[in-house]
């Protein structure tokens, strides 16, 4: 399985995320995460969606299936051309006076932030591709993490050229 | 614009659909009214607005199908909110799966009372998203226009299909300033298809090397309206044809070449030959299972020639080794033209594999053994289709009947076979005539239909018999779900699990009770002394015609099996 991340522009009106939604279970495509969000354009919202295929054939019907709903306006598969992905991720971890300053030592080692702390807990932020947050996720398996939230990946083209003019 | 003018098109959003569908060339809508459309219908009512009431309104979704089918153009139908709409989703997928331009105006609870679990409230677009080309819910009056104008556009363009318009009650209520646009602008969808021409040079060489070229075209030919192109190319090229089920008309029955339909319940010929081509010209198909038995065994000797509209059925299930993406409209034109100034002698280099597959496809036609003074179903459909013109339309619903009719009658031209083909939907073909017949009034209409698939929607006997609508239904009746039985009888030991129909129904009875002439035929003789005048009388009629419980339809591609791995009938 090769993953791709591909950046989705669609019209923002409601019910179009239903629509892509929708498309990708019904035709049983392998999506490991889907994000949605503004844009430059308030007309336009940029779905991010990565998706893991056993072909360029697969690839190619998730690609032109989505191109198919008429609120898809473009879809550009950042994997193949020059970009930069990054995922956030907020981790809570249990972290009594003990653990506290080993804690602190992966975070500074992975250049991620506390951003809260309790006499219980700490949530660690950090911004990275998906790899390195896989990466910190193992390291802290070794306490007891109290629960995760990972935003997907989201990705950008490098260059002058947005996806819009891809 | 001076201020009367300005007055003049001030109109709530229920005139707002009517004047909106007259501007789209709607001459008739099939529906069933409810709480949330009564203001709809008041304005139907007060417009005059043509309009047939049917009696379920599933029968009102596969009506308009089948006049959208039968005319080319966009069939419309109303329903109410909840158990209506919800009413539709059979027809709406039927109409999905068969490239069918439909446009469905739903009501939908008055926007208050959206999300609310109202009386009679289901999300429309929520259920209707996975079996629509696009789908809309309606909460703002002043988007009705341009949501109508888009719904047709999207309906009647590129691949055509069913589109969902769901309008929230008060809506229908609010008077607004009218304004129909002149024209669509959507970001994400132009309707426009045209291609590359260098792919049509790239399939011009291959069909210039190949020595056993079959064109194999589909429903694609027949939505396109581009089948007197298709037939150029076939003659040009001197090649054997053959259809898929939803292509059936485009090259008439009996054309020298044409092969019938291939796939599960197709011809030997038509089979045979896609096994052995060395090049098979793909037109405006999708390579259904149906159609192509094993895939991973389909057509195995052969380069694949795919010229298709929609980029996501190129290698969806076959890969294609040469692809022509585009219109029809736009690529055949230009390949008809390109063949036609090559200096190949297709007729010579194609002659001999011509004949091959012409011995091929006499050595097994579609048969049957007479059985004494039973009525054999090949017999009666090919009396039928010998009383019928070249202007008949055929409806079918789905099961043996239906691959019988597919097998025995002789379509001419495209658009006078109409079948549920990708969804096969029993109860879609005594809606779909009426629609037809609407849509084609100067045409005869033909249904033929089972015992099983004729209960599913007969309620609108009673539909064709108050509009005095002129369609022929006619039923094999053989006392069992006759395709469900014979998977049973070949594959699960004569386990007849709730599949035989031994009730007490009488569809003599139906019909005389619904308001219809019923005849009941149950002797070979009687489609020689009954048949033609009873299909001559003018008015619609029920013509049930009781056939053999255990007759296959044949040959038959098992499932899992090759194309070639056929269960033949008849001699063997």
């Amino acid at each position: 399985m090769k993953k791709y991340l591909l950046a989705v522009l669609v019209d923002n009106k409601p019910g179009v995320l239903t629509h892509v939604s929708g498309l990708i279970s019904r035709r049983a495509f392998n999506i490991e995460s889907i994000s949605a969000g503004y844009t430059e354009e308030p007309s336009v919202t940029r779905i991010n969606i990565v998706v893991s295929v056993e072909s360029e054939n697969e690839l190619d019907q998730v690609v032109n299936q989505l191109s198919k709903l008429i609120d898809v306006i473009k879809i550009v598969n950042l994997s193949k051309s020059p970009s930069i992905d990054r995922e956030l991720v907020m981790i809570k971890v249990r972290a009594t006076k003990k653990d506290r300053a080993d804690l602190v030592n992966i975070v500074d080692i992975f250049r991620a932030n506390i951003v809260d702390i309790t006499p219980e807990n700490v949530v660690i932020e950090l911004t990275g591709q998906q790899s390195k947050i896989d990466a910190i996720c193992e390291v802290l398996s070794e306490y007891e993490i109290v629960e995760i939230a990972r935003t997907g990946a989201i990705a950008l083209s490098r260059g002058p050229v947005p996806v819009k003019r891809m | 614009m001076d201020f009367e003018e300005v007055l003049d098109l001030r109109m709530n959003g229920a005139q707002a659909v009517l004047e909106s569908l007259k501007k789209e060339g709607v001459d008739i809508v099939f529906g069933y009214p409810g709480g949330v459309v009564l203001k709809l219908y008041d304005e139907v009512y007060k417009m005059k607005f043509p309009h047939i009431l049917t009696g379920h309104e599933q029968g009102a979704v596969h009506a308009a199908d089948g006049y959208a089918r039968a005319s080319g153009k966009v069939g419309v139908v109303f329903a109410t909110s909840g158990p209506g709409a919800a009413n539709l989703i059979t027809g709406i997928a039927t109409a999905n799966m068969d490239s069918v331009p439909l446009v469905c105006i739903t009501g939908q609870v008055a926007n208050p009372a959206i999300g609310k679990d109202s009386f009679q409230e289901v999300d429309v677009c929520g259920i209707t998203t996975p079996i629509t080309k696009h789908n809309y819910l309606v909460k703002d009056v002043r988007d009705l226009p341009r949501v109508i104008k888009e719904a047709f556009f999207i309906a009647r363009t590129g691949r055509p299909g069913p589109v969902s318009i769901d309008v929230a009650a008060d809506v229908f209520n609010t008077e607004f300033e009218y304004e129909y646009p002149e024209t669509v602008r959507l970001r994400g969808y132009t309707g426009d298809y045209t291609g590359d021409a260098a792919e049509i040079d790239a399939a011009v060489k291959a069909i210039e090397q190949a020595k056993k070229p079959l064109v194999f075209f589909g429903g694609g030919v027949t939505s396109s309206n581009t089948s007197e192109d298709l037939r150029a190319i076939v003659e040009r090229l001197g090649a054997p044809s053959a259809s898929t089920l939803m292509g059936l008309g485009c090259i008439a029955s009996g054309t020298k070449g044409f092969l019938g339909f291939a796939g599960m319940h197709g011809s030997y010929g038509a089979n045979m030959a896609i096994q052995q081509c060395d090049l098979l010209l793909c037109i405006g198909m999708r390579f259904s299972d149906r159609v192509t038995g094993r895939v991973a065994e389909f057509a195995p000797k052969a380069k694949i020639l795919h010229f298709e509209l929609d980029p996501a059925e190129v290698n969806k299930n076959v890969e294609a080794d040469v692809r022509v993406l585009g219109d029809l409209r736009w690529s055949l034109p230009i390949l008809r033209e390109k063949l036609m100034a090559s200096k190949t002698d297709f007729g010579a280099k194609h002659a001999e594999w011509l004949q091959h597959v012409a011995e091929l496809a006499a050595s097994h036609p579609f048969s049957y053994r007479e059985e004494g003074d039973a009525i054999k179903p090949g017999a009666l459909i090919r009396k039928i289709g010998s009383l019928m013109d070249e202007d008949a339309i055929v409806v079918t619903d789905v099961g043996q009947h239906q691959m019988w009719a597919a097998q025995f009658y002789e379509a001419r031209k495209p658009r006078q076979f109409l079948t549920s083909g990708g969804l096969g939907t029993m109860g879609y073909g005594l809606p779909a005539a009426m629609g037809a017949k609407l849509a084609c009034p100067g045409k005869k209409v033909v249904l033929f239909t089972g015992d099983g698939s004729i209960m599913m929607n007969c309620q609108e006997f009673a539909t064709i018999a108050d509009h005095e609508i002129d369609v022929k239904v006619v039923i094999l009746e053989n006392h069992i779900l006759g395709m469900v039985g014979q998977w049973q009888r070949l594959f699960y030991n004569r386990h007849y699990s709730a599949s035989e129909l031994k009730g007490k129904r009488d569809f003599v009875k139906i019909a005389e009770a619904m308001g219809l002439r019923g005849y009941r035929l149950t002797k070979a003789e009687e489609l020689e002394s009954r048949l033609p005048e009873l299909l001559a009388e003018p008015g619609p009629a029920v013509i049930d015609c009781v056939i053999p419980q255990e007759e296959n339809v044949l040959p038959m591609v098992p499932g899992g099996k090759r194309l070639d791995e056929m269960v033949l009938g008849g001699e063997d």
